[in-house]
């Protein structure tokens, strides 16, 4: 049962705009997570996640101001919703629930 | 004022605005020249650039293209959803309009299916050969000298097909000589039945494109070969290979199967035929043919031909024109011309549908039928949609606020047309559902009716092309004019709830009704015309005694000198009341014979008779009227060498008074002896061929033993089924290896009228339909305008006005329209009718008392219609109807 969809990308994309909190718009969501990961974003790949999640209800978004550096074209802001944010501790509340299932053994082994 | 950016590259910024989805375009398009401005002062202007470019490249996928189709479209696709939600509705607000208008159309649209597919069937004839355009029959022709009339028929001499072959092959790919499709007996191990086969030359396979299942196109060429169709195969020899079996055909040839082919469908000129056989065969079992290798003087087979790619029938006329002129011995030619014979091809396209022939020319037959039946088919259809338009128009009230309201919010006329179309479609496509339903469930009984093998052909894409077509077609008819009335409205006077129509308003609607009427009145002359006219020609007296009478044909060798103690035996078992021969049937003229002379003749004519071989009792068993003189007799010695009876027509044709005792002069059948005989008596003249044809003169002469048709009188005290078995086992007795075929004379005469029984049947069909379909728009109309007067009639019932009057009132416009309606029907199918029946030599006429009768009987039925709905309004309670508001 998927309660919450939300792809890993999506996750990352998500948390950096919670990360940013009132400065998330396109360009600073995209050199954040390079900075952070140290991995190339496509703009492409990015917009059609945020198109994605706008679609889903987990961001909404207003539109900003525009500056002289983007020849007056408005920024978009995005903000996490009420049923983004859930969405998010479900997917970290799954995954920690896994990690608490992995038996000790099989990590060290691995770890190995 | 800061330093002007340097800018990314115009064509992919534009490219990119082009594709990108509009609510997503600026604030991307930003970031991205945000991006690209960053990267401009770390990486150069190049390497922006480049990047700038692959970015546009990756962020082209589907979250992000606008999607173009379904943007462009939004607004119509939501509209023709509204259009047909709305359309639904009011189909089931107005159950009664809706039951009216697709029963009438379902109605409507079966029949023009029917006859659609039966046009099909009739315009497909023959199409089954695949050489349909190159193949034609030969017509033998000549000028009648006395009233210079062409003349002429498909019979022609046997040396012709030969002349044909050997001198036009530049003309002719194939030549075959056929004799006449007919019956024959078939022996299998001593089990006898009859099979309908047609004697053709072996190039038949070929020409007519046979399937052959088992053999192959060289079949035919052993001359004892025989070839059958599938069904044949399976009926004669079950399972078993019918391969090289022995049949034995009519007792006297033995015959190997050494072939079998697929059936040809129903509609070929083929279509009966079970077996094929080489035509040297005929010339063994008809034994006129053995001597008939160079006789130019008798006519009596048949020759089809094909055609070289790229000859027109024109051009082969043209060459085969003078083929007597050229081939005929000079002396036979001297005594014939000045019939001016010619010949010429008939192309297979006209065999079927124009099988008449006026001055030479193959000008009509049942070409006729097609588009009679495609003009009732179209007429029916429209009654239908006549229906639509008056329903439609008449509510326009009811939707006229509808539409202002939609005008007023910014539709065009044109949108309104859209939706009122798209509900007559749905009404047709409704209909069509129902009718193609309708149509399987009809198709068995139409088959039956027709005598043809009719299905729809839900296999063919051409149906499901043709059916949209077809419901376009009667949608446009249907929908066009309320589309345009009702979208015509004028917003600010309905809105304002004035719909003050002018006294002209309904006349459209009052034109479409007489219309209607006028159609189904003449549809119904017109069937009641066919049936007298049938009818007439039934009641037309024979000249003999048709009632228990029944034709065996001795097709078997072995009849032969049997034919006295065959009498003997049927007479003392009691069944046969009388016992004769003859060499031709009753119902059928199989022999005419000119060159005759008597005192007194005319040389302009031509001195052609039926000629007929009867024996003693012929008269008597068949039950002919001797006019004046006497019957054949054995009591005197002298009839079979100096006797002969003459038809009354006979008698007239050749301008005798008194033909008692008079002379016939004629050289016999082999042209060796010429004799004169004596006529003995004249009888009333015996109807053979058309019951609609002036009858031809005839002259009986004794039997000389080439009788070829038993006839017997059932004995009246006896009813057919007791007599037959008695009459089988008698036959049996006498003549055990024939086999026992038998005909009933008046079901053979009956057949004459096969035809125009059909037609007065379907007619009489389709005007039922008519008066129905039309009878259902009055019932609606009348309906709708009680509905609508209901106030009025509530207060002119408080004045005092009665049932009914008020029942006179409502009724009176009906009434009056349908009178209008047979006042334009009479005269049109009165005309009609008489230039029908002028086909006939022997016709009714057309009596005032029927065309009066029918109109009564239109006004009797509009006034059962309306009067349900105007009497319902006539008895409504004042009260209920004058409280509602």
């Amino acid at each position: 049962m998927k309660k919450y969809q939300l792809g890993e990308f999506e996750e990352i994309v998500m948390l950096t705009i919670a990360i940013l909190y009132k400065e998330a718009y396109g360009v600073a969501i995209k050199n954040e997570i390079e900075n952070r990961l140290s991995r190339n974003v496509s703009m492409g790949a990015m917009h059609t996640a945020l198109v994605r999640l706008e679609d889903k209800g987990y961001i909404k978004s207003y539109d900003g101001e525009g500056t002289e550096e983007r020849a007056g074209r408005p920024k978009k802001y995005f903000q996490i919703t009420a049923l983004g944010k859930k969405a998010m501790e479900y997917s970290r509340n799954t995954r920690n629930d896994l990690w608490r299932a992995i038996p000790k053994m099989a990590l060290d082994l691995k770890g190995l | 004022m800061s330093a002007p950016h340097p800018l990314p590259p115009r064509l992919f910024q534009r490219f990119f605005r082009w594709y990108c989805h509009p609510r997503l375009v600026n604030h991307i398009e930003g970031d991205l020249i945000e991006v690209y401005n960053v990267r401009v002062k770390q990486l150069g202007k190049r390497k922006a650039d480049m990047r700038f470019i692959i970015d546009v490249l990756l962020l082209l996928r589907p979250g992000i293209i606008r999607q173009r189709r379904r943007y462009q479209n939004i607004n119509h696709y939501g509209m023709y959803k509204s259009y047909l939600k709305i359309g639904w509705r009011k189909l089931l607000r107005n159950k009664g309009y809706s039951f009216i208008n697709i029963g009438g159309l379902a109605t409507g649209m079966t029949v023009a299916i029917l006859i659609g597919l039966w046009i099909h069937d009739e315009l497909s004839f023959n199409k089954y050969h695949k050489n349909y355009d190159s193949i034609a029959q030969i017509w033998r022709g000549g000028t009648d000298p006395s009233t210079g009339n062409i003349g002429g028929g498909h019979a022609v001499q046997y040396p012709l097909g030969p002349t044909l072959k050997s001198g036009y092959q530049h003309f002719f790919k194939h030549v075959v000589r056929a004799w006449w499709v007919g019956d024959f007996t078939m022996t299998i191990d001593g089990k006898k039945m009859a099979k309908t086969g047609e004697f053709i030359e072996e190039d038949a396979i070929e020409m007519f494109s046979l399937k052959m299942i088992q053999g192959s196109n060289q079949s035919l060429r052993d001359p004892y070969s025989i070839i059958l169709s599938e069904s044949t195969a399976k009926a004669m020899f079950g399972d078993e290979d019918p391969m090289h079996k022995a049949i034995k055909i009519d007792n006297t040839i033995d015959v190997q199967v050494n072939g079998v082919y697929e059936d040809i469908p129903k509609n070929s000129r083929f279509g009966a035929v079970q077996f094929f056989a080489p035509w040297t065969m005929i010339e063994e079992l008809q034994k006129q043919l053995k001597n008939a290798q160079a006789d130019w003087d008798n006519n009596n087979l048949m020759v089809f031909v094909q055609l070289q790619p790229g000859v027109t029938s024109e051009e082969a006329n043209a060459a085969i024109k003078d083929v007597y002129y050229k081939y005929m011995p000079k002396d036979f030619l001297a005594t014939v011309d000045k019939y001016k014979p010619f010949v010429k091809v008939i192309p297979m396209s006209k065999w079927h549908l124009y099988s008449e022939f006026k001055n030479g020319e193959p000008i009509g037959g049942r070409i006729t039928f097609v588009w009679l039946f495609g003009m009732v088919g179209g007429f029916v259809l429209l009654l239908a949609c006549i229906n639509f338009m008056n329903l439609s128009t008449a509510q326009s009230e009811k939707r006229s606020k509808e539409v202002g309201v939609r005008k007023v919010i910014g539709s065009v006329k044109q949108q309104l047309v859209t939706q009122f179309l798209s509900e007559s479609f749905i009404v047709v496509i409704f209909a069509f559902v129902i009718s193609v339903i309708l149509v399987s469930l009809l198709q068995n009984w139409f088959n039956n009716l027709t005598g043809k093998d009719i299905a729809l052909p839900f296999a063919n894409p051409v149906f499901w092309v043709a059916s949209a077509a077809f419901i376009f077609i009667t949608g446009l008819m249907a929908g066009l004019y309320p589309a345009f009335y009702l979208s015509s409205f004028q917003p600010v006077t309905v809105l304002k709830g004035i719909m003050r129509f002018g006294r002209f308003a309904a006349l459209p609607r009052k034109v479409l009704v007489v219309v209607q009427f006028t159609v189904s009145v003449i549809i119904i002359i017109g069937t009641l015309v066919v049936y007298q006219q049938v009818q007439f020609a039934r009641n037309r007296p024979v000249g003999y005694d048709r009632e228990g009478l029944i034709t065996i044909p001795m097709n078997d060798p072995e009849y032969k000198g049997k034919e006295e103690p065959l009498r003997t035996q049927l007479l003392s078992s009691g069944v046969a009341s009388d016992v004769a021969f003859s060499s031709s049937p009753m119902t059928q003229i199989w022999n005419t014979t000119g060159g005759y002379e008597w005192k007194g003749k005319d040389p302009n004519i031509e001195g052609e008779f039926v000629r007929c071989r009867v024996t003693p009792e012929y008269g008597k068993t068949v039950g002919w009227k001797v006019i004046a003189g006497r019957d054949f007799s054995r009591d005197h010695a002298t009839d079979a060498t100096d006797a002969i009876i003459i038809s009354k027509k006979a008698a007239e044709y050749m301008g005798m008074e008194n033909a008692i005792g008079q002379t016939l002069t004629d050289v016999d059948e082999f042209g060796k002896h010429k004799w004169t005989r004596t006529i003995v008596g004249v009888v009333d003249d015996i109807i053979m061929e058309s019951p609609y044809e002036p009858v031809m003169q005839a002259i009986f002469l004794p039997d000389n033993g080439n009788s070829a048709l038993l006839h017997i009188r059932i004995n009246p005290q006896l009813g057919a089924a007791e007599a037959l078995p008695v009459i089988e086992s008698s036959l049996n007795k006498v003549v055990p290896s024939a086999l026992f075929e038998y005909k009933f004379v008046d079901e053979e005469y009956a057949t004459k009228f096969k035809q125009e029984q059909l037609v007065g049947q379907l007619s009489g069909i389709f005007a039922v339909l008519a008066i129905f379909i039309s009878c259902l728009g009055l019932f609606g109309l009348a309906s709708f305008i009680a509905e609508q007067r209901t106030k009025e009639i509530g207060i002119r019932k408080i004045m005092g006005a009665s049932v009914s009057n008020l029942w006179q009132m409502l009724s009176k416009d009906f009434v009056l329209l349908v009178l209008v309606s047979c006042l334009i029907a009479v005269p049109c199918g009165h005309y009609l009718m008489t230039s029908w029946l002028q086909k006939y030599e022997y016709h009714t006429d057309i009596s005032w008392w029927l065309l009066i009768s029918t109109c009564l009987a239109a006004v009797a039925i509009t006034i059962l219609t309306v009067s349900y709905q105007s009497i319902r309004a006539a008895m409504m309670n004042p009260v209920k109807s004058l409280r509602s508001e």
